[in-house]
């Protein structure tokens, strides 16, 4: 099966908020697009429009979590990371309040609508905010399990959803432990760290390179321990990921490298520090190497 | 209401303003003291937070959405007993006092601000938060005229208004200046009446220096039903000290040994 994740963020977040009065659920004008509408749907009176204001919404995620609501506020990455980044910085994470940003659309697999919309730097972002924690989930069931696991953290939390359809990777019957690093394939000498939707095509190109697979999914705080004892163990590793290579996983994995002795090389698999373009998200993908066929290429040299 | 108890309450706000501005060499005294009548008249007259409810979030609430201003809203935690900081560790390392509020570190400060503007948009937040708990306590966001440039107070007040939020009170501290001169010099926001009323908003005008207008202000503000209320308070920047009055020079600018003994003069305790 294939589903967005953005789906499953709003079959869960409907699911949620019927179990817990507690939760109000904020957008900004994109609610078929966020999915928050499923929410609405059956909780109109705790689902709030901000209008086409993520500045604003923002604030106000933070004032209802500062009255004690656990607060999911969701628009697409570009703009509620982008746009509202110092309200997320000063208002939400300083004082470490309880709200959720969902964002949807990340990366460049928003296909059709281009660079202005594809958010490449979204997880860097957020990232670097202290009391801030990243998620990315990389397909419906993981999407799911992720947003429970953030709705029961008393805390400012980042969770990275998609427009396209991603294959399962999990089922229905998987348990996940979000402290730690997902090792989905057992291979040799070569391991590939994959956060989102390069799960999928570093499990696809796995086959081929007998790579150890690893899904990534919690790249705050990081599994730090879990990521170093794989390079010790493999002769090469690569992170691959729907976002630049300069802030998200590559660079995570690289900080905790960087401070020990293990000389296993690191290479990045992602966005190379460019904008994005207009097309066809499985064109888009292939366009800027972020498919399986690539990071065979790139590891068979 | 005891006009004198409370101007002996704002005088002393006053001085706490001067006195953590000159220990740490830094801060805003200008704006703190143009809004002492304002912050005294909110927590001895009209907000319902005691030593006893500070913690709880069931109570009405405040924002100093101008964070700058904390030497204000110290200066009237400590003289309504609602923190026993020493004020002279204002600014400096391992302070509660933080040159912006902390919302973590002290439970009578209701929103962590400093960042222009951010402070009302949570207002908007906790007066939803309150309408979704038939809580009927109030909220209020004090904002600066110079502030009111950010775009992020209009977002909320257009939100407020759709929301009908008669819960929440903002207040412009309108003292017309900024840190680069007079605000219609700098950019031009006013006027702020009739651009609150465009987007929905209840307005009052009042005297943010004089208790019986702020009294009338408020009390207008609780009758108002169905939409948010703005009050423009006109205040003096610098209110209280001779050479600080109308001196936007004075906005970020800490005394020397000579203008504090100046300042502690004028601002002689009330009898």
């Amino acid at each position: 099966m294939a589903q967005e994740t953005r789906n499953a963020y709003g079959e869960k977040l409907a699911q949620l908020i019927q179990e817990n009065e507690n939760i109000v659920v904020l957008d900004a004008d994109l609610t078929k697009s966020t999915k928050t509408a499923e929410a609405k749907k059956v909780c109109p009176e705790r689902h709030f429009n901000a209008g086409i204001a993520e500045a604003n919404m923002m604030g106000m995620a933070a004032g209802l979590a500062a009255s004690g609501k656990t607060v999911f506020t969701s628009s697409f990455a570009i703009f509620a990371t982008g746009r509202a980044y110092e309200i997320i910085r000063n208002s939400i994470a300083y004082p470490n309040l309880n709200v959720k940003v969902c964002a949807t659309h990340a990366g460049l697999s928003v296909g059709e609508d281009g660079a202005s919309h594809q958010s490449i730097e979204d997880v860097a972002l957020m990232r670097v905010v202290p009391n801030m924690k990243v998620f990315v989930p990389c397909d419906q069931f993981e999407a799911k399990a992720v947003i429970d696991h953030v709705s029961k953290i008393d805390g400012p939390c980042y969770v990275r959803l998609g427009r396209g359809k991603v294959e399962d990777v999990y089922n229905e019957d998987s348990v996940f432990d979000f402290d730690k690093i997902d090792v989905l394939r057992k291979g040799n000498k070569v391991v590939l760290f994959a956060m989102g939707l390069m799960v999928q095509e570093a499990l696809k190109a796995a086959e081929e390179l007998d790579a150890t697979v690893v899904n990534v999914s919690t790249i705050k705080p990081l599994d730090e321990e879990g990521i170093l004892e794989l390079l010790r163990t493999h002769e090469k590793a690569y992170a691959l990921e729907e976002h630049s290579i300069i802030g998200g996983l590559f660079s995570a994995i690289s900080e905790a490298k960087a401070k020990t002795d293990i000389a296993t090389p690191l290479y990045p698999i992602g966005v190379n520090d460019v904008f994005g373009e207009s097309g066809k998200m499985k064109d888009v993908l292939k366009k800027y190497g972020l498919t399986a066929e690539h990071i065979i290429e790139v590891v068979k040299g | 209401m005891d006009i004198n108890v409370l101007k002996k309450h704002a005088q002393n706000v006053r001085r706490n303003i001067i006195e953590m501005v000159y220990a740490a060499q830094s801060g805003h005294p200008g704006g703190s003291l143009g809004s002492a009548d304002i912050l005294t008249y909110l927590y001895f007259e009209e907000m319902n937070i005691t030593d006893t409810n500070k913690a709880s979030t069931d109570r009405d609430r405040f924002v100093l959405s101008k964070g700058h201003c904390s030497p204000g809203l110290y200066g009237i935690l400590k003289e309504a007993g609602l923190i026993d900081d020493d004020i002279h560790t204002f600014r400096q390392l391992g302070s509660r006092l933080q040159g912006h509020p902390n919302m973590n570190y002290i439970e009578a400060i209701d929103m962590s601000t400093g960042s222009l503007g951010q402070g009302v948009s949570t207002a908007v937040g906790m007066a939803i938060a309150n309408k979704l708990d038939k809580n009927e306590n109030r909220v209020y966001a004090l904002c600066g005229d110079g502030e009111s440039e950010e775009g992020i107070v209009w977002e909320a007040l257009m939100a407020a208004c759709h929301y009908g939020l008669d819960n929440l009170c903002i207040i412009f501290d309108q003292n017309g200046l900024q840190i680069d001169g007079n605000v219609q010099d700098v950019i031009g926001p006013l006027p702020l009446k009739e651009k609150a009323e465009a987007f929905g908003a209840y307005t009052v005008e009042c005297d943010g220096n004089d208790f019986d207008s702020l009294a009338a202000a408020f009390k207008k503000a609780r009758e108002n039903k169905g939409k948010p209320t703005v009050i423009i308070a006109h205040t003096v920047k610098g209110k209280g000290v001779s050479y600080m009055e109308n001196n936007y020079a004075w906005h970020g600018a800490a005394p020397k040994e000579d203008d504090y003994k100046t300042a502690m003069e004028d601002l002689k305790e009330v009898n």
